[in-house]
């Protein structure tokens, strides 16, 4: 019973891993584009929600629709003002800008909120759960984790096969230098795909502020759980990021299981086979 | 007729490399204009230059009356020229209907809509839940012919449509060309296969190595002339 509880409790963590990695997805996606400081959007949406609700006393029902939504601004800006400058070329640019603005980021935020590991009180429902029977208890939290990165996949999967928009997405993911012939702008399409993107950083970071410790060096670990959903589960696929994010949250709680100190190791490690056995990952678009 | 598109004196650059020298091209409201040219002689760079995918500022290039000689191809786009591009290049990821409708983007009125392009080419009808890049060749031109025409252009580009396909595919695809003019939309080809642009052109414009060697109306111009002007002197001799 441990066992299935062990894989009941990963599948809900693998939720939050792909809310992780939608938005490093999307942006590859649409773009070939590997943004480097994804992580620390997220550990910044995570204090953006931090200082709203736990030290402005803003209330969390607006702070819940607030972080998305300066995420997604800042976003569709930092596309258009910084990152379009270095898209189209050589791979490298891209690569050295995020990486740039990581270390930013991180600074930034060791400035303002100290290097001390915060979280978010949820009251309530950092305890509330469902028991399952069998010793298996599902908690609440870790369930609208799940719920929401589901609701998130879907309505990006929505977004991008029934509306004008994901059309013009997905054209310019296939050929960019004809979407201008078809009346589309490349910059404000790709800074649409970052806002997308950004949206779900957003609540990526608030289920984070929630959910563990963080500190403002916590970015490039959740980048790397990120690029390991993205990669099992097939580069510019979305169903497979979320697919992705389960395995990998499955692995790690069973490392966990047999040895708390396997809990990351284990995920690297299925990560690593999965690679070897299908490089281009388990549902692979491209 | 009032003129629709004029470039003078325009010129082309890949990096260094000059591939047009001062091109003066006329097309009138609703006219139809084939460019005729070997191989290398510049006529995709021309189309190019006007839809803005090649650098074009400071230049005479004028179209309904504006210079837009240096706008954004998505703007000149939307003030009425479309193309339908060497090679075709549909969106391998979308269907023939979206292929179709993506075309609309620019948010143009007139008589183009997907009902239009389906009763122009009704072999679409039953295929257009498929990929676009799973039909046939001559399907697939079809399509991007649509895609263009869906964006209800004042002038269509249109480069090498027969090339590659059977004779009467090829015919199949210029049936719709007297179609597409009483829509009123004027139009510019490109193509190689001179026959076929003497038979449904106004007018006749002939490259050569990034110049224009010949211009006239099919019924003026001779044989003699075109492969002059085609080939250029050395032919001459061999004749
Ligand atoms: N992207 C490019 N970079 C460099 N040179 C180019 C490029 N495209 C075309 N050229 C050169 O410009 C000249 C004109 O090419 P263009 O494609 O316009 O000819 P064309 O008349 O359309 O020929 P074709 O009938 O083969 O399509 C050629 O010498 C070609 O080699
Ligand atoms: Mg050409």
């Amino acid at each position: 019973m441990v066992w299935v509880n062990a894989i009941v409790q990963g599948m809900l963590l693998g939720g939050l891993y792909a809310l992780f990695a939608a938005g490093l997805s999307l942006m590859f996606g649409v773009m070939r584009f590997v943004n480097l400081a994804h992580g620390d959007f997220i550990v910044t949406a995570a204090y953006l929600m931090l200082a709203l609700v736990g030290m402005l006393n803003v209330h969390w029902a607006f702070a819940i629709l607030l972080v998305p939504a300066v995420l997604g601004a800042a976003g569709y800006f930092n596309q258009r003002i910084l990152l379009n400058r270095v898209l189209g070329g050589d791979l490298l640019p891209p690569v050295l800008v995020t990486f740039g603005l990581s270390i930013i980021i991180q600074n930034a935020l060791l400035e303002v909120f100290s290097a001390d590991s915060q979280r978010l009180n949820a009251g309530w429902l950092d305890t509330a759960s469902f028991q399952l029977g069998g010793g298996i208890a599902i908690g609440a939290l870790p369930l609208m984790m799940f719920l929401a990165a589901v609701a998130v996949i879907g309505g990006l999967q929505f977004i991008f096969y029934k509306t004008a928009l994901g059309r013009m997405l997905r054209a310019t993911s296939d050929d960019p230098a004809m979407v201008p012939l078809m009346g589309g702008n490349n910059g404000h399409v790709f800074a649409i795909a970052t806002l997308l993107a950004s949206v779900v950083v957003g609540i990526a970071g608030i289920f984070l502020a929630v959910k563990t410790n963080f500190d403002p060096a916590a970015g490039p670990a959740r980048l790397l759980f990120a690029f390991e959903a993205v990669i099992i589960g097939g580069l510019g696929s979305l169903w497979g990021t979320l697919i992705g994010g389960v395995i990998l949250g499955v692995a790690q709680t069973l490392g966990a299981q047999i040895d708390a100190g396997y809990q990351i190791l284990a995920g690297h490690l299925v990560f690593l086979a999965i690679l070897v056995a299908r490089p281009r990952g388990l549902l692979p678009k491209m | 007729m009032t003129t629709l598109l004029e470039t003078r004196d325009l010129k082309a650059f890949y990096g260094d490399f000059q591939a047009l020298f001062g091109i003066d091209v006329t097309v009138a409201d609703g006219e139809t204009v084939a460019l005729i040219g070997a191989n290398g002689a510049g006529k995709s760079t021309f189309l190019r230059a006007i839809t803005g995918m090649l650098p074009a500022a400071g230049q005479q290039i004028s179209f309904g009356g504006q210079t837009v000689a240096g706008w954004a191809a998505d703007r000149i786009h939307k003030a009425g020229i479309a193309m339908v591009p060497e090679g075709r290049r549909l969106f391998p990821s979308l269907t023939v209907e979206e292929n179709l409708l993506i075309g609309a983007s620019g948010g143009r009125k007139g008589p183009w809509d997907l009902a239009a392009v389906y009763a122009l080419f009704p072999d679409l009808v039953a295929k257009k839940t498929n990929p676009g890049t799973a039909l046939s060749g001559g399907q697939q031109q079809m399509v991007a012919i649509g895609r263009a025409l869906m964006s209800n252009p004042r002038l269509l580009l249109c480069d090498e449509i027969s090339l590659g396909l059977a004779p009467k595919v090829i015919k199949d695809i210029y049936r719709a060309v007297p179609q597409i003019r009483e829509g009123g939309t004027a139009i510019l080809v490109v193509e190689q296969d001179v026959g076929q642009a003497l038979a449904v052109a106004d007018r006749v414009y002939c490259f050569m190595e990034g110049r224009v060697t010949l211009t006239g109306t099919p019924a003026e111009l001779t044989r003699a002339q075109i492969a002059q002007a085609y080939f250029g002197a050395k032919t001459e001799e061999a004749a």
